[in-house]
Order: C-alpha cells, then sequence, then structure tokens
C-alpha cells in the first residue's frame, strides 16, 4: 500500500522514513546512561533565532575571572574572542595584560611577560598532575568545551553548580568529596563554588548562586560554541533558500510531468 | 541509438576525437528509465552527492587538520574556532556522514523491497553491498580523527576485534595499530587510509553506475521494460525530480548542520582523548549500531566478530539466496510482510546497540540477531514455495490483466 506506483501517496511515505531514522533513532540511542535529567532553563541562545544575552555574558565572565579561574583553565579561547562579548580592543588588552605567560626573549631567556590579547587564556596549573595535585587528586576540567561535552549541556552546568545539598543521613560523604544532587555518583570533589555574593556584579545585578549559575553557563556556552549566532543566522537564511529551490523545483517537474500524467490517467 | 548532433563547432571536433559529449548524451540525456519510477529512486543519485559533499569538504579539513596526538583535538578545535567558516565545513562533513548512510540506508532497503538484486543485477548489488562496507570502514577511521574519548575508545574496542582471529589474532591486531595501542602510528594511518578510500569509493561507484546502465533500473512493478513506451528519456524527467528530491533531503541536512550540528554525535568527544581513563559506555556512532548490537548479542567473541561481519556478508549471496522470480514485493503478499518485519528488527537492533549490554537487552539482543539470520538464510530460500504471488502485469504501460486485483479494483471505478 505504501509502496504503490503512485508519487502522490510515496511523497509523504519518503518524508516520513527520513523523519523516522532522524528524530526516532537518534533519540533512542543517546538514551543510554543519563539517568539524571536536569531541569531546563530557559536558555538566550537556546531556539533557532537564539543568541547570547551579552550582559549575562559578561557577567559570566566575571564569575568565571573570580571564582572558576582558580582551579578551571579555558585554554582553546584567546583574550582577543571576548571581543565577541562587547568589550573594546582596549578593555581586552587589559583584561589579558592583567595574567602573565611564560615566553623566550631575543637573548633565548625564558621570561615571563604580560598576556596579549592573541594569548590563549592562562591555564591556572602547568599541567595535569600539578592540577591534580592541588586539589587532593580531582582534576579540575578545562572548561573551554565544558557545555559541549556533557550531555545536558547549560542545563547540566546550571543544575550542578545549584546542586549542592546536605547529604541524606545513610549517605557516608568522605573527606575531600561534596553532595551533589545533579553529579553521577551523587560525590563530587569540586567544594559548592557560588555563594550569595560571590562576586560584586559591576552591573549592580544581585548577584544570587542561581543567578551566577546562569551568568557563568551563558559564558561558558559561548567558550564552547562562539559560532551559535554566525551560524544560527547563516542557517535561517540558507533554509530559507532552499525551501524556495525546493518549491521552485516542485512545480517545474509538476509541469515537466504534467503530459505523461495527463497520458496515463487516459490509457488507465 | 541516434548519433546526437552537436551544434558548437567545438564540442563537435572534441566528440569525433574523443566521444565524451556523446558518451554524456547518452548516459544522462536520452538514458531511458522506467516512467513508473517512485521517490525511493531518488536516494541513488542523493548518495551519490552526499559522498561529493562529503570528498569536497574532507580535502578543505584535511588542509588545517594535524594527525598527531598531541595536536589532532586541537587542531579539530582550531578548524572550529578560528579557521574561516570551519565550523560549516566541519559540520557539513560530521552530519554528512550521518546523512550519507541514512541515504544509503533507505536506497539498500529500496533494493530489497523492489528486488533489485535479482538477476540481471546481481553484480549492481554486490557492487552496492562493496561500497557499504568501504564506507563503514572510511566512516570509523573518519571519526577516530577528533582524538575524541569516543575517538580513541571506539577505535580500541573495534581494532581488538581483530584478536579475536585465533592464532595469529593478536599479531594483526598489532600490526593495525602500529604498535602495542591505539597510538600516534594508528592516528597517522588511519588519517592516510581515511583520504584514500573515499577514492575508492569512487571507483567501485562508478562499476556501479557502469553495472546500472547495462540493463537500466528497477522499477516498482519489477518487471522488465518491455520497449520505449515503458521508458521515458533520463533528462529532463528524472534531472527535474531529482532536483526535488535534493532540495528537500538539503534542507533536512542544513537543518542539522545550523541547528542540531551534535544531535547525532557523542558529547564525551568534545573530551580530548584519554587513555586512562574509560568512558562509562563506549558506543559507536549510530549507524554501527545495529551492528554492534549483533556483535554483542554472540556471548564468543569470535562468535559475535564473525556474526558481525556475516550480516554483511549475507548481503553479498542475497541475490542467489532469494529463489523468487517475482521481484517486487508489490506481488509478493507474504514477503511484503517479512519486509516491515526486516525493517523493526533493525530499528530494534539500532536500539539496542546504544543500550548497556545486560538484563533484558541481551536476551532481546539474540532474538533480534536470530530473527536477522533467519530472514536472510532460510525466509528468502524458502518463501518462494509456500508463498502465493499476484498474478504480474504485462508491461509497465499495461498495468492491468484481467482477472487480476488491479483489474477488479479499475473495473469497479468504471462502473461508477
Amino acid at each position: 500500500m505504501f509502496f504503490q506506483n503512485n508519487i502522490n501517496r510515496n511523497k509523504y511515505f519518503f518524508q516520513n522514513i527520513i523523519f523516522l531514522f532522524f528524530f526516532l533513532f537518534p533519540n533512542i540511542s543517546f538514551a543510554a546512561g543519563d539517568t539524571i535529567s536536569y531541569p531546563k532553563k530557559d536558555w538566550s541562545f537556546s531556539g533557532i533565532m537564539g543568541t547570547y544575552d551579552r550582559a549575562s555574558q559578561q557577567r559570566g565572565l566575571q564569575v568565571y575571572q573570580e571564582v572558576c579561574s582558580g582551579c578551571h583553565g579555558l585554554r582553546l579561547v584567546a583574550y582577543r574572542n571576548l571581543k565577541a562579548l562587547g568589550y573594546n580592543d582596549e578593555e581586552v588588552k587589559a583584561f589579558a595584560a592583567e595574567n602573565s605567560v611564560q615566553d623566550i626573549n631575543e637573548d633565548g631567556e625564558t621570561i615571563e611577560r604580560p598576556a596579549r590579547s592573541s594569548d590563549k587564556f592562562v591555564s591556572p596549573y602547568p599541567n595535569d598532575l600539578a592540577a591534580r595535585a592541588g586539589n587532593g587528586g580531582a582534576y579540575p576540567p578545562d572548561l573551554s568545551l565544558i557545555v559541549k561535552s556533557r550531555s545536558g549541556g547549560a542545563d547540566y552546568l546550571h543544575a550542578l553548580l545549584t546542586g549542592y545539598k546536605d547529604a541524606p543521613s545513610n549517605k557516608n560523604v568522605p573527606d575531600g568529596m561534596y553532595f551533589n544532587s545533579y553529579y553521577q555518583g551523587n560525590l563530587i570533589g569540586m567544594p559548592q563554588p557560588l555563594y550569595e555574593d560571590g562576586v560584586t556584579y559591576a552591573d549592580g545585578t544581585k548577584a544570587t548562586p542561581a543567578q551566577m549559575a546562569k551568568d557563568v553557563a551563558t559564558f561558558l556556552a559561548w567558550a564552547s560554541e562562539p559560532e551559535l549566532e554566525d551560524r544560527k543566522r547563516i542557517g535561517i537564511s540558507v533554509i530559507c533558500f532552499l525551501l524556495v529551490l525546493t518549491i521552485l523545483s516542485y512545480f517545474a517537474m509538476r509541469q515537466i510531468w504534467a503530459p505523461i500524467k495527463s497520458r496515463e490517467k487516459k490509457t488507465s | 541509438m541516434s548519433k546526437p548532433k552537436f551544434k558548437n563547432p567545438v564540442v563537435k571536433w572534441i566528440d569525433y576525437r574523443l566521444p565524451i559529449f556523446t558518451f554524456m548524451d547518452h548516459e544522462l540525456n536520452h538514458y531511458p528509465t522506467p516512467k513508473n519510477l517512485n521517490y525511493f529512486w531518488n536516494f541513488g543519485s542523493l548518495a551519490g552527492i552526499a559522498l561529493v559533499t562529503m570528498i569536497i569538504t574532507g580535502i578543505v579539513l584535511s588542509m588545517n587538520y594535524t594527525p598527531h596526538v598531541d595536536y589532532a583535538f586541537d587542531s579539530v578545535e582550531r578548524i572550529m574556532r578560528d579557521v574561516n567558516h570551519g565550523w560549516l565545513i566541519r559540520y557539513i562533513h560530521m552530519n554528512g556522514a550521518s546523512f550519507f548512510f541514512i541515504v544509503v540506508f533507505i536506497h539498500i532497503f529500496r533494493g530489497l523491497y523492489y528486488g533489485s538484486y535479482k538477476a540481471p543485477r546481481e553484480l549492481l548489488w554486490i557492487l552496492g553491498v562493496l561500497i557499504l562496507l568501504l564506507m563503514m570502514a572510511t566512516a570509523f577511521m573518519g571519526y577516530v580523527l577528533p582524538w575524541g574519548q569516543m575517538s580513541f575508545w571506539g577505535a580500541t574496542v573495534i581494532t581488538n576485534l581483530f584478536s579475536a582471529i585465533p592464532v595469529v589474532g593478536e599479531s594483526i591486531v598489532t600490526w593495525l595499530w602500529g604498535g602495542f595501542s591505539v597510538d600516534n602510528s594508528t592516528l597517522n594511518r588511519f588519517f592516510s587510509l581515511h583520504f584514500v578510500l573515499p577514492f575508492v569509493i569512487v571507483g567501485v561507484v562508478i562499476l556501479h553506475l557502469v553495472a546500472l546502465h547495462r540493463f537500466g533500473s528497477n522499477n516498482p512493478i519489477g518487471i522488465d521494460v518491455k520497449g520505449t513506451q515503458d521508458t521515458l528519456p533520463f533528462h529532463p524527467y528524472y534531472t527535474i525530480k531529482d532536483l526535488f528530491g535534493l532540495g528537500i533531503f538539503l534542507t533536512l541536512f542544513a537543518a542539522a548542520v545550523f541547528f542540531f550540528p551534535n544531535f547525532m554525535g557523542h558529547p564525551d568527544n568534545y573530551i580530548e582523548a584519554n587513555p586512562m581513563v574509560t568512558p562509562a559506555h563506549i558506543v559507536p556512532e549510530w549507524y554501527f549500531l545495529p551492528f554492534y548490537a549483533i556483535l554483542r548479542a554472540i556471548p564468543d567473541k569470535l562468535g559475535g566478530v564473525l556474526f558481525m561481519f556475516g550480516s554483511i556478508a549475507v548481503l553479498f549471496i542475497l541475490p542467489w539466496l532469494d529463489r523468487s522470480p517475482v521481484r517486487s514485493s508489490q506481488f509478493r503478499p507474504i514477503f511484503k510482510i517479512f519486509f516491515w518485519v526486516l525493517v523493526l528488527d533493525c530499528f530494534l537492533l539500532g536500539y539496542l546497540g546504544a543500550m548497556p549490554a545486560e538484563g533484558i537487552y541481551v536476551i532481546l539482543s539474540r532474538i533480534a540477531t536470530a530473527y536477522y539470520f533467519f530472514h536472510f538464510l532460510i525466509l528468502f530460500p524458502l518463501l518462494p514455495y509456500i508463498e502465493k504471488t499476484k498474478p504480474l502485469p504485462i508491461s509497465i504501460s499495461q498495468p492491468v490483466l484481467s482477472g487480476s486485483y488491479t483489474a477488479a479494483i479499475s473495473a469497479a471505478r468504471e462502473k461508477k
């Protein structure tokens, strides 16, 4: 019935098959392993028209800088990339210069110099071993891709940062571990990072833990996907173009096939 | 066939010495194509376009990629962040792999449903299965290149399969790796092979097309073309139909690339490969999941490997497994039902491939695997002895045969 030699009927079936493969199949395959679900937040960058909230990004940068950067690096992001957050060249330069990087001078000597805009974010530890040693054996992951590399993305990050609770009495929390309701296994090596007024926002926004979590998640979502705004903007024009092309080619096809179709009708 | 008349003197001059224009005119313009093809016949040309897209984006990516364990991950991130529109090229390539497989899977199931593998198209089918195998090898090695966690652990699991081969297994694995674990030499050779295999695929695709054009396309009724009244020239009838299909395909493809680029990937692959940390679940790309399910369904390692490769091997001998002279399922009522059971079985295997190998999933995997092989090895050869096929039409142009089911319907329609 579906596969009969009938263009009009098959049209829908062919689309259905694609939808089946495209939506149902991968959905099922990723259901594996993730038993924790995270509260869905309303992100400015979700949806096909989504863009990053600049003010939130800037606040997020401040949270990263003042709270996270003590342990977590951001090695794939360059200071110059911060211009995307709305800072100008001078501000970026000044921001970069607060950090120092190792370099080699003209005489071949190793020196420390202030970071330039072209440098990547300076990591807090020289290597993974030092990072582990400094954190009781727990490795603080680099945050450059944290939103992309965790299922749940920004929702996960927000949930994790606000998920610190007192452990239930039956749960034994060893020294140097903390109870977090959204971490796999509930025991996390990172102490609760966000407290009421943990930072003083330059724009006067009240720094509640939820607000800070939202801001830093927005900032890190940008760090993971700096191309997101371009991507969605170009995507809309590309889809519009393709829809017009598809509709035009549909009518061209109808017209070209019209004599054949009318002849078929007469004979049957 | 009449010689085409070219007006352009340059074309004429060249064609006299090198009849390339005559060739194209025959194969792309006048090429007689059954007039009753439905949209499932769009997927061949779509697969060709997907292949070309993959090759072009792949070549551009290779210009910016570094096949070294210390730099591979960062060089991909550099493409994503610093190369102009590098993210676009990479997302097209990444999602292109998935869409290529979607298109090819539909193309294969179309062949199964309409009996396109039957005489005289056996070699056409076998070349197609060969393309599928090459695609799987290429896709597997391509997935290793970004050097994320899934890249590394996927490569480790899959290459380790060869260690199941008795006596020489371990040596083969060492030889494949170029060392004693998946490491820099593995990454280097995978890059090299991932670059060259697509061109091998192009070669086999050309053979696939030569075999296709020998007898032309099969059609939904599955009976041979009887004469020119049954065919239409490829251009403009099927060029425009293919263009329309391409429009729909590209729209869906663009939606994935621009709005859900990581939907079909695994988040763990954005964590750099670390031989010291094993991910909780090692899952291959979605298009390998049915095969992965078959592999894990068998309790013996060597057995699993044999069954997994066997699931492709049965496709090679399919033209001789199916004894029915009737091609199209439209005239095979029982076969048609089992066809859909097979489709569901493959979806089920795909689902099970993504689930942990424990409890009910193992039992279901075994049932689904058993059905897969039952379908090809027992059902195909035996069904023709039990099944009563419907009467075939005389020709594509005269689908009505007196006394047949379709005739009864059209007669009833006439009376009204």
